[in-house]
């Protein structure tokens, strides 16, 4: 089946407006392993009739990474450019499958003129569960495995999402485990405030590898995320400890996506 | 009348040089930037009172939560007994004023303290072997070699002294009254009846000579009241601070979610500027407007008040070191060391200011002589710290305007985030990928 992706430019040519926009994010569009996460949750709107418009070649970096690494102009320039193109679709509701995102588009554009709805995927499939679009089947893609959720800090600490994930896999056949260091506690997995896109500074450890070992320690089978940089870190980490191929780094739409054997 | 003199003399110094030390301290806080922290009254006085006075967020860590709460509740409850040591102080032949007006509520008053004061002697003592004999790592690190370390047991000897005193003083008291030669008035059947010095004085000093008991009462009480003025004027000195810091340091939080940087205004203007076409980029600024401020923030004085207020409240207590992935994975950075080297710098700069007039530069600067690029570049903004700390203090906010200044004033940052800000701007993503593949994702395998 063929995964249905509307762009704003063609809603608006149809004279209709959708819904939400699912704004995919540079890693969502363009990175192959973050790209799984992105159809993940277009088949999961698909399924669920959800009226919902990409950008496509409109959608721009949220600026996000520079703002982190002190480079206000690039940001506000991103942004700027952004609520244009937002306002000029009268956008009202945006979902993303990243963290980052999120929390800029949230809480950063405001004060730059954009104001919208800001929502984040695992927050989304729980509306769509909540409303009764979305009924779980009781199928049995994870009977008896042990699925371990890290909590990606723009989701978590910088926002306060830390339930939605974990009711999403609380809904499956599996049982969810906590690393030590989770919730408020929870540990980076190393790639915020920019370094995804810089060698880490000297030290004794990378900071992934310290994240995995808290992952291993539960003796999970799935390491779930909801962020596309914790996904990158969290899978480099498993390769350290040569255990790629026995445990997964899985976001939560692909969780639901398998359930759904979408 | 000599005692009343030298009470008064005690009294004024005290209080005089600790009003002198908030003032340096307050003018050096002020010398923050900007940052209008005036609304969601009722919200900040609930943050304040949840959070400072309730001590919310210590009880994380129950164990040295307990501890902290019973050297708290003494040292709160013990202001109490302190007005009647000051009124004592004053009034001729005055000794334990309130007793005879409250009666037995003085007697439960006293005791709760002497209570108080016993776990509070008992947390002192773990607090002290804690941070000497057990090996934990956040008391341990560099930043805390020297002054931080001795500041830290400093504090807590002090309050042992405090606590010896009390009972010194309520002991020798408690034999004297039992003699029928207690200064107290209303002098009534066997004992004063307070909870522990009604056993802890006859059994430290049963027989001794009524003269050594007024002698060793007043060493109690005058070993008590040069303590507590003693810490007032340490206060100004010592991670101590945060005994008061807390307070306002809570009310003035930030209410935002965590994740939200602040908005650089004086960008935007730029910004607008750059994409209105009709803007002249050659026009005047018009009349009377500010001059441009540095981006970012290169010294101490950058900071905004809060930022500055923040580095006056810490407490060292490393919490937030201790939560930080780049310091636990050996990286340079510590969020205590950023706070502490901006309180030691602003605090040179003020002091700077008053003993060479205000136009001093000392060549120095925050960036670079106190906290380096190094340290700054290992931030991952993931905010454990700002989460950590039990007072809300915010060292991300430091790392971000110091790292503001190195991008858009210096233009010094790490190659790979200067090729990344490129392709943002030249292709709309940090990597360098075509924005025409954008939606190429749609029709893969």
């Amino acid at each position: 089946m063929g995964l249905h992706v509307p762009t704003m430019a063609e809603k608006m040519a149809a004279g209709e407006s959708p819904e939400i926009l699912f704004w995919v994010g540079c890693s969502g569009s363009f990175d192959d392993r973050a790209k799984k996460i992105t159809k993940a949750l277009v088949k999961i709107l698909n399924k669920c009739n959800v009226d919902f418009a990409v950008l496509g070649t409109e959608e721009n970096c949220t600026g996000d990474p520079a703002k982190r690494a002190g480079n206000e102009f690039t940001f506000q320039m991103q942004a700027m450019m952004n609520i244009q193109v937002l306002d000029g679709y009268e956008v009202k509701k945006i979902v993303t499958g990243c963290p980052h995102c999120f929390n800029t588009l949230k809480n950063e554009y405001p004060e730059l003129g954009g104001n919208y709805e800001v929502i984040h995927h695992t927050q989304l499939i729980q509306e769509l569960i909540n409303q009764g679009k979305l009924a779980l089947k009781d199928g049995d893609t994870f009977k008896g495995k042990k699925i371990t959720f890290h909590d990606p800090c723009y989701l978590g600490r910088a926002n306060d999402v830390y339930e939605a994930p974990r009711s999403l896999i609380e809904k499956l056949d599996a049982e969810l485990v906590e690393m030590k260091r989770c919730k408020t506690k929870g540990l980076c997995c190393g790639a915020g405030g920019a370094q995804m896109f810089k060698e880490a500074e000297k030290g004794n450890k990378e900071i992934n590898v310290e994240r995995t070992e808290d992952a291993l320690e539960t003796k999970a089978n799935i390491i779930a995320t909801g962020c596309p940089f914790c996904n990158t870190m969290m899978t480099d980490g498993l390769k350290s400890f040569n255990k790629e191929n026995e445990i997964e780094v899985l976001d939560v739409a692909e969780l639901i996506a398998k359930a759904e054997d979408l | 009348m000599i005692s009343i003199a030298l009470f008064a003399l005690l009294f004024l110094v005290g209080w005089g040089f600790f009003g002198w030390n908030m003032y340096k301290i307050r003018s050096n806080i002020f010398m923050g930037r900007k940052l209008d922290r005036s609304d969601n009254k009722g919200e900040r006085f609930k943050t304040m009172m949840l959070i400072a006075f309730g001590q919310k967020k210590m009880f994380t860590r129950p164990i040295p939560a307990l501890l902290h709460l019973a050297i708290y509740g003494a040292f709160t409850i013990t202001q109490i007994e302190l007005i009647e040591i000051f009124i004592d102080g004053f009034v001729p032949h005055a000794h334990r004023i309130f007793r005879p007006s409250l009666g037995g509520f003085y007697t439960f008053l006293i005791s709760f303290i002497e209570i108080l004061s016993v776990f509070a002697l008992i947390a002192s003592i773990i607090f002290l072997s804690r941070r000497n004999l057990l090996k934990i790592p956040r008391f341990n690190m560099k930043e805390m070699n020297g002054w931080p370390k001795l500041d830290g047991n400093m504090i807590l000897f002090m309050e042992i002294i405090l606590v010896a005193c009390i009972f010194t003083m309520n002991g020798a008291d408690e034999v004297l009254y039992r003699e029928g030669l207690s200064h107290a008035k209303d002098l009534g059947d066997g004992s004063m009846g307070f909870t522990i010095s009604s056993f802890l004085g006859p059994l430290l000093f049963d027989g001794l000579e009524p003269a050594t008991l007024h002698s060793l009462e007043r060493i109690g009480w005058w070993g008590h009241i040069i303590m507590v003025f003693a810490f007032l004027s340490y206060l100004a000195y010592s991670k101590h601070l945060h005994i008061i810091f807390a307070f306002p340091n809570t009310y003035y939080s930030n209410l935002e979610k965590k994740g939200r940087l602040t908005n650089m205004e004086s960008v935007t203007n730029e910004v607008k500027l750059m994409m209105d076409p009709t803007a002249d980029p050659y026009a005047a600024p018009p009349e009377g407007a500010v001059e441009p401020q540095r981006f970012g923030a290169k010294d101490a004085t950058d900071l905004t008040w809060k930022s500055l207020l923040d580095s006056y409240s810490c407490t060292e207590c490393g919490r937030c070191t201790s939560s930080c992935p780049a310091n636990i994975t050996g990286k340079l950075l510590s969020p205590r060391k950023i706070m502490m080297s901006t309180r030691d710098r602003i605090t040179e700069i003020g002091d700077n200011k008053r003993k060479h007039g205000n136009d001093y530069d000392d060549g120095k600067s925050l960036l670079g002589d106190y906290i380096t690029e190094e340290e700054l570049w290992a931030c991952t903004s993931c905010n454990a710290c700002v989460q950590e700390c039990p007072i809300n203090i915010d060292p991300l906010s430091i790392i971000v305007d110091l790292r503001r200044y190195l991008v858009m004033e210096e233009s010094k940052l790490p190659t790979e985030l200067a090729g990344m800000a490129t392709n943002i701007e030249n292709n709309g993503a940090p990597w360098q990928f075509s924005p025409t593949d954008r939606l190429n994702w749609k029709d893969e395998e």
